[in-house]
């Protein structure tokens, strides 16, 4: 369905020192750097998959987003998406895809939000009769009845993000972009996002691509993640992958009776220690957990004992610093 | 077109929410090209006539100008403030949607407010046609019809070409208003009262004075110009739109987004 070859894009940009001097000397001379956003970037989605697009800022993930929804041209590569080269099949292209960018409004901000529902359907074209079902279900799915007679300056944020993200399927499309559809939300705006997302996807079978820096969107949602580092690709694959993969690290915290004799456990560092209390860091690929749990049962009379995987977080922030991100 | 009106009704609204300001505003622009106009008045109070150009001659040279520009204001409003839509990055939105850029740039801002500038030259205009010393005949009322209606095309189509500039620029060039506002300002006179470069730039480069000059001394019967083509000669300004469609359709092509 998506098909991205070799996309490579930079931009020339102007440097400018900070101070008055430099910026007069500016205007009369410049110097320009060449920035890489993207180089030589692959990948293919199928139809129904939800993938998640990570990195860290100014990695290229919105950029790669624009070279997809066809707003920017790149230099180098091709993109086919459902038959269609985005920048270049723009107007019959942008039919297809929905398009949120969490940190700007596609609604009109002094109108009520029905108002900028009824301009989309006249932009896409909509047959009334489509119209209405997409309306109700959305209305109904998303929660939007009391809102949407509201004039969009009067929503809250987390109001305000539902409404974009019906605004972008009004026209029900195949393809949907969502870049940081969560950010700035609270909690409970968060989780109701999520579940919208996971269920057009499942009902409609909606192609999801975000962007997010909330790696609990990530876990609760994308079957694969995509990770950007400096305009290239370093991960493709899925979450699970990605723990066995870079997430080989345990922490075990054991409780016992209490022991004077600090615990010393090969291929485990100690993080702390107390005479009854001491947390673990195991590294699985130097000691099986089985043999560290024995070391650790024939050193001292457990009490309790648990074990945590690596929180996904650290993992992403262990790859930035991996690769030097 | 008709999504053209959906967006203008949409705006209206928006508009609408903001009464007073709405109200203030088109108060105002009344009163700016008034002073011009007194200003005018007062010129020809104290020496008659300019080149041989009467009072209600330039009113109506004036009134066609300011027109046409308030109209142009009103609805190519969008072209005008573009390069908000650059610098904010809001032009990606506009490029997801399967319409034509040049149509939802159009729909993209309206300034009802105008409705006072063109209510003012509304009512020179015909102050100045009851009073002129002219024959009016049908061919003559189409001719001043085809003054406005190309003036506006041909301030849009300098307001696209301004507008295409920021896709290089980013920010806007306040060096453009020299041909829409200097524009304005300019053709409100009868041409030939400037030097002669500035008659060949206003009718060859920009034919600002296709569309108003000429057709002016045609409508006047003046020596030379009365032949019926004369009648016809702003069509020729319209001509003017297309090189500067063309260099939006480059500038999109060159657009590179702000922004995350």
């Amino acid at each position: 369905m998506i098909r991205v070859q070799g996309i490579s894009k930079s931009f020339l940009v102007a440097k400018r020192p900070s101070g008055i001097r430099h910026a007069v000397k500016s205007l009369f001379h410049r110097e320009y750097t060449t920035v890489e956003a993207l180089q030589d970037i692959s990948f293919s989605i199928a139809p129904g998959e939800i993938v998640g697009y990570i990195g860290p800022n100014g990695a290229g993930k919105s950029t790669t987003i624009k070279v997809m929804s066809g707003i920017l041209v790149p230099d180098r590569g091709t993109c086919s998406i459902m038959g269609y080269t985005p920048w270049l099949d723009r107007v019959p292209y942008v039919q297809n895809i929905g398009v949120v960018f969490g940190q700007r409004s596609q609604l009109w901000w002094d109108v009520p939000v029905m108002d900028s529902f009824e301009l989309l359907r006249d932009i896409y074209k909509i047959p009334p009769a489509a119209y209405r079902d997409t309306l109700t279900l959305l209305i109904d799915t998303l929660d939007l009845k009391d809102i949407i007679h509201t004039p969009v300056r009067q929503l809250s944020l987390g109001q305000r993000m539902r409404c974009e993200i019906a605004a972008s399927l009004l026209h029900s499309p195949s393809i949907l972009f969502l870049d940081e559809p969560t950010i700035g939300l609270d909690a409970v705006s968060k989780i109701a996002v999520r579940h919208f997302i996971k269920t057009i996807n499942k009902e409609k079978g909606v192609t999801v691509i975000l962007t997010t820096h909330d790696m609990n969107d990530i876990e609760a949602l994308a079957d694969r993640i995509l990770l950007i580092g400096k305009g290239s690709l370093l991960y493709d694959g899925s979450v699970q992958g990605l723990r066995s993969q870079f997430g080989t690290r345990r922490t075990i915290t054991a409780e016992y009776r209490e022991n004077a004799h600090p615990l010393q456990i090969p291929g485990a560092t100690l993080l702390s220690w107390t005479p009854d209390r001491a947390i673990l860091s195991v590294d699985t690929e130097q000691i099986m957990m089985s043999e560290a749990i024995t070391q650790l049962s024939s050193q001292v009379e457990l009490l309790d004992v648990t074990i945590d995987t690596q929180p996904i977080e650290d993992i992403i922030v262990q790859m930035y610093k991996e690769y030097q991100l | 077109m008709t999504l053209y009106f959906k967006y203008m009704m949409l705006l209206f609204k928006s508009q609408m929410q903001y009464r007073a300001s709405f109200l203030l505003l088109t108060l105002g622009q009344c009163l700016t090209p008034f002073t011009v106009f007194a200003g005018l008045y007062f010129m020809f109070d104290r020496f008659g006539q300019l080149q041989g150009w009467d009072f209600y001659e330039v009113a109506l040279c004036f009134a066609v100008t300011q027109m046409a520009f308030s109209i142009t204001e009103c609805f190519a409003r969008g072209f005008d403030t573009f390069s908000s839509l650059i610098v904010s990055g809001n032009f990606d939105r506009l490029l997801v949607r399967p319409r034509s850029t040049v149509v939802q740039v159009f729909g993209s801002r309206f300034e009802f407010t105008r409705i006072g500038r063109l209510f003012l030259s509304a009512v020179v205009l015909i102050w100045a046609v009851t009073n002129i010393n002219v024959d009016w005949t049908f061919l003559k009322i189409v001719a001043l019809f085809f003054m406005v209606a190309s003036g506006i095309v041909i301030f849009t189509s300098i307001f696209i070409l301004t507008a295409s500039i920021s896709f290089w620029t980013v920010q806007g060039l306040e060096i453009a208003n020299i041909f829409t506002d200097g524009g304005r300002e300019m053709t409100q006179y009868p041409l030939n009262i400037y030097q002669k470069w500035v008659r060949r730039f206003f009718t060859f480069v920009i034919p600002f004075g296709c569309v108003n000059y000429v057709p002016l001394l045609f409508i006047l019967n003046r020596d030379g110009y009365q032949h019926p083509v004369y009648a016809l000669t702003p069509l020729a300004g319209v001509l003017f739109l297309i090189p500067c469609l063309i260099v939006w359709r480059i500038g999109v092509r060159h657009y590179r987004s702000t922004g995350s």
